[in-house]
């Protein structure tokens, strides 16, 4: 069997997986169906490490055309999946956090719904499939029906705990912006398919190069819309929104699976049209879509940093954090260069493994003390010592501590952005990684004054009081697999920085996603085609400075501020920021609007 | 005024996010939602016209005898049908459970998740 | 937010998408134009495959990995749906009360029962000839069964619809489809490949695989719609909250 063979298996594995625990749902205990959880999500990771491995070894980006319609003179009927690194790498990145997730949840859900024993797993299941699915497809269409596969999954498994208020309203905020996000891609994709009469990526690609010249309203608008649905899921400002309200809802694993890899998918999908549609003659000019990208980057990692640091609902701390950090990625991506493309798939990875042991982390605390408030758990988590290092040890890398593959992401990226992009770029880092490690220093070591009236909060902020998720109240000990999987988590976080194979693995990867005419190639005529190499993500001597810089910066800020005592009310400049993120769905919609015209306005 | 039809599609979105913007009940919210997929539908439908042109069924016609409209489209629109039904669905479960534990439909008095 | 403050907001940013829209619409080629150059392609495709529909053939067929996606948003609506209308904690089940109809409502009712669903296999199982296929004979056949309801009440309709019968078929129906895809690999083909032969055109049993995966998508839709109305009827019709039975009763 052939690599390219395998890239159909890798989506379908999990979706039988899922269809098989329904099926069978009703008589099987809840033990069998979590095992038959895990085994078929290792199933989708094992072929798609194997597939991996086998591309690693040349430069061919393997396709599969589903249905065996292989192109003619460049031109098919069906729809194609393309194995390059990229894909598969994000599909093996997938796949590995769905099996974490799946083995944090092992013990940790209170009773499944009555004779529902599989509708979990089953439902992380087909969030996978939808996931591979939209990292593997070679064509516009198909991307939109993956994406909204793992949106209306991920709607049903934020609002999993009908019984709580907060997650219900959260779940279909979350629902009706991201669905709005994908009919406006589907706008864009009828815009695409009127002009050029394709639908593949490649396709339409190949097409748009017949008309060369300046792009017209047309082209303009069809990319916009694109994006824009990308966007949202990727929550760059002012499409952010949905995000902190549904990850401070969302059941601890699903945070894991939406911080970890599904806002970051948004923001491949955005890359991947960018350089295998627009990339070539007759589509985007690279100035414009580097301005529009860059603009929204540094507009989403500033806010994103700024209600951070504002947080102290735990989980809300994280997800902001996540809007941070999505900025700075989507700045790498703005480079539109090899290296950039490269810094953020080295940073991705690492943000995965920090941010889901976060979470991972915070469930913990949640079972414990049925709290995830910053300031009602004051000093009560010193009973947690392990889970205490866990929480600071992420914190660190958050900030970009030498050798987390946080660091190396953040550096490489940051370079290839260059000049003052390096400032920003350590005090996003500091302020997200420091308000980590304030939390960490107030709940965990009990640092500061305890604030005398934590139960009050006032009227603009969303404070930590919630329902234990775990069963029938707090599990009498900690799970070992709920303290193994944030420390695997970490540890690959670490190896990400250090393994010196899987920088130049990204390096070729890049290059890859980078080649316009290549991808064209491969994917239409069969040729595989060598990219120009570039050199691959490294460690050098100012990254390695500019991380410790904002580590540092990050534990001064964080001791600064624990050291002082707790304001009472927020402070006065945050209002109309806070006021912004209002939980109405009607002016959600609103900024969505404002922000299709203004990336719309930028492009043009 | 050969546009038209595809104007029409952004008429219907435009005015299914006015009435998500302004909508003071979810449920009205979720019908608004399916008012700007709705334009999808017309957009998709309208690219795939050709003037003239039938169904491109063939159990009753020879082919080649009459000009048929686009199949992708129709294709495409039928797969969007179903995605929007379902996530329709989804939705409204959503705002059942909405309406349960707050005891209201109005976004306006949904006030729990802010900041 | 204040109502005014959005308003502008929203007044702003639909100014700026309808200018961006329209600009587009006027460079689009005019509508009814003849040049569809993937629609003439998939023409000649389908009737390749002796497949006289030929949105079945792009749906089955040329495209159908989109339908395994859409399938499976299905699925995963429905299970999602399944999870959130759940029974919680503080809610009891209630018996459904027997109810009066009208005879000729009933009489009406019970006469279109068969015939709807007659009108919805045959809509499935000539998917592949002409207008209609899985989806659309599914959805018709889902609703034949609710005219029960109709003509008697929800208990009558309870009695014809083993939940977890549908259930499983729902799941079956998903399973199918992967597993007719799957089929395809020894044979030496990609996934999701038409191995079978095509069969005469213009006959029930042409288009190869077609039939088949229209087939499992015929079941899927009519037990997943199946399952998705349950759910809100019994929100509707059994489900209260202890605190509502306990006002009702005192």
């Amino acid at each position: 069997m052939s690599v390219a063979q395998t890239l159909p298996l890798i989506v379908i594995t999990p979706m039988f997986g899922a269809a098989l625990l329904v099926g069978a749902g009703r008589r099987l205990p809840r033990f069998a169906a979590e095992t038959l959880g895990c085994l078929f999500a290792a199933g989708a990771a094992v072929l798609a490490l194997l597939a991996l491995a086998a591309t690693g070894s040349s430069a061919g980006q393997p396709a599969e055309w589903v249905g065996g319609w292989r192109p003619h003179n460049g031109v098919s009927v069906g729809i194609v999946l393309v194995g390059d690194r990229t894909g598969l790498g994000l599909a093996t990145l997938v796949s590995l956090l769905v099996l974490a997730a799946l083995a944090y949840a092992w013990r940790y859900f209170a009773e499944p719904p009555r004779r529902h024993a599989g509708s979990f797993p089953a439902l992380v299941l087909l969030f996978q499939a939808g996931m591979c699915g939209f990292t593997l497809t070679g064509d516009l269409f198909n991307a939109f029906v993956f994406f909204e596969l793992m949106g209306v999954v991920a709607y049903a498994l934020t609002g999993y705990r009908v019984e709580e208020a907060r997650a219900v309203q959260g779940a279909l905020v979350f629902g009706v912006v991201n669905s709005l996000g994908g009919y406006t891609t589907l706008l864009g994709i009828g815009l695409l398919y009127a002009h050029t009469g394709e639908l593949g990526f490649a396709q339409i690609g190949n097409a748009l190069a017949g008309s060369p010249g300046t792009p017209d309203a047309l082209l303009i608008a069809g990319f916009t819309l694109v994006v824009t649905g990308l966007l949202v899921k990727a929550a760059a400002v002012p499409f952010h929104f949905w995000l902190a309200d549904a990850h401070a809802v969302a059941p601890t694993p699903v945070c894991m699976l939406m911080s970890g890899v599904m806002v970051e998918l948004g923001l491949y999908g955005a890359a991947r049209v960018y350089w295998t549609v627009f990339a070539g003659p007759g589509g985007m000019p690279a100035a414009d879509a580097h301005r529009a990208l860059l603009a929204l980057g540094v507009l989403t990692a500033v806010l994103g940093t700024l209600m951070c640091w504002q947080q102290r609902h735990l989980k809300r701390l994280l997800a902001y954090s996540t809007v941070a950090h999505a900025g700075l990625f989507l700045m790498g991506l703005a480079v539109l260069s090899p290296a950039g493309v490269g810094g953020v798939a080295v940073y991705v990875l690492g943000h995965a493994g920090v941010k889901a042991a976060l979470f991972a982390c915070v469930g913990i605390l949640l079972d414990r003390f049925a709290s995830v408030d910053e300031h009602q758990l004051h000093g009560r988590g010193r009973e947690l010592p392990w889970v205490g290092a866990l929480f600071g040890a992420g914190g660190l890398a958050l900030a970009g501590l030498p050798p987390f593959g946080t660091a190396l992401g953040k550096a490489v990226t940051e370079e290839a952005v260059g000049g003052w992009a390096t400032a920003l770029f350590v005090l996003v880092s500091a302020v997200t990684g420091g308000a980590v490690l304030r939390a960490g220093a107030r709940v965990f070591l009990g640092l500061g004054t305890r604030p005398a009236d934590a139960g009050r909060h006032p009227a603009d902020e969303t404070a930590g009081e919630e329902e234990p998720e775990t069963r029938g109240g707090p599990l009498s000990r900690i799970p070992d697999t709920m303290l193994t999987v944030p420390a695997v988590l970490l540890a690959a976080a670490l190896a990400v920085g250090l393994v010196p194979g899987l920088r130049t693995g990204i390096g070729q990867a890049a290059d890859a996603f980078t080649d316009h005419a290549g991808y064209l190639a491969a994917v239409l005529h069969g040729r595989a085609a060598e990219p120009v190499p570039t050199p691959p993500p490294h460690w050098t001597a100012s990254g390695v400075l500019w991380g410790l810089v904002a580590t540092a910066l990050a534990a001064g800020l964080a001791l600064w501020t624990v050291r002082r005592p707790v304001r009472d009310d927020v402070a006065r400049w945050t209002v109309p920021l806070r006021r912004m993120h209002s939980g109405h769905v009607g002016d959600y919609i609103a900024w969505f609007l404002a922000g299709v015209t203004l990336l719309g306005a930028l492009i043009a | 005024m050969s546009a038209a039809p595809y104007v029409v599609a952004g008429w219907l979105f435009l005015m299914g996010c006015y009435g998500l913007a302004t909508s003071r009940n979810l449920i009205h919210a979720v019908g608004c939602l399916a008012v700007c997929q709705s334009s999808t539908y017309v957009l998709l439908l309208a690219v795939g016209y050709r003037s003239g042109g039938t169904a491109p069924v063939f159990s009753d016609i020879a082919p080649g005898s009459r000009p048929v409209v686009d199949p992708i489209v129709q294709a495409l629109t039928l797969t969007d049908i179903v995605i929007g039904a379902t996530v329709t669905a989804l939705l409204l479960s959503l705002v059942i459970q909405v309406a349960k534990r707050h005891r209201t439909v109005d976004p306006d008095e949904l006030s729990e998740l802010r900041g | 937010m204040t109502m005014r403050l959005r308003m502008w907001v929203l007044a702003l940013g639909g100014l700026g998408v309808a200018v961006l829209y329209v600009l587009a619409c006027l460079d689009l080629p005019s509508f009814g134009g003849h040049r569809h150059p993937y629609g003439d392609r998939a023409v000649r495709a389908a009737l390749a495959r002796h497949t006289a529909n030929t949105i079945s053939s792009v749906n089955f067929d040329q495209r159908a990995l989109d339908t395994l996606g859409e399938e499976s948003i299905l699925f995963g609506s429905v299970l999602g749906t399944v999870v959130l209308l759940r029974q919680t904690r503080d809610e009891d089940r209630q018996q459904p009360e027997p109810a009066r109809v009208a005879p000729s409502v009933r009489r009406y009712a019970l006469f279109a029962l068969p015939v709807t669903l007659l009108i919805g296999l045959y809509i499935v199982a000539h998917g592949q000839l002409s207008p209609g296929g899985g989806f659309q004979g599914g959805v018709v056949v889902a609703t034949s069964l609710h005219l029960l309801y109709i003509a008697v009440d929800y208990r009558a309709l309870e009695r014809i619809r083993p939940l977890g019968l549908y259930e499983v078929a729902d799941a079956a129906g998903e399973a199918a489809y992967v597993l007719v895809g799957a089929a395809a690999l020894p044979a030496g083909w990609a996934f999701l490949g038409n191995f079978l032969p095509y069969g005469t055109f213009n006959t029930l049993a042409s288009g190869g695989t077609v039939p088949l995966l229209n087939a499992a998508i015929g079941v899927e839709v009519a037990a997943g719609v199946v399952v998705l109305l349950a759910r809100f009827l019994d929100q509707a019709v059994e489900i209260v909250s202890t605190d509502e039975e306990a006002e009702g009763r005192a």
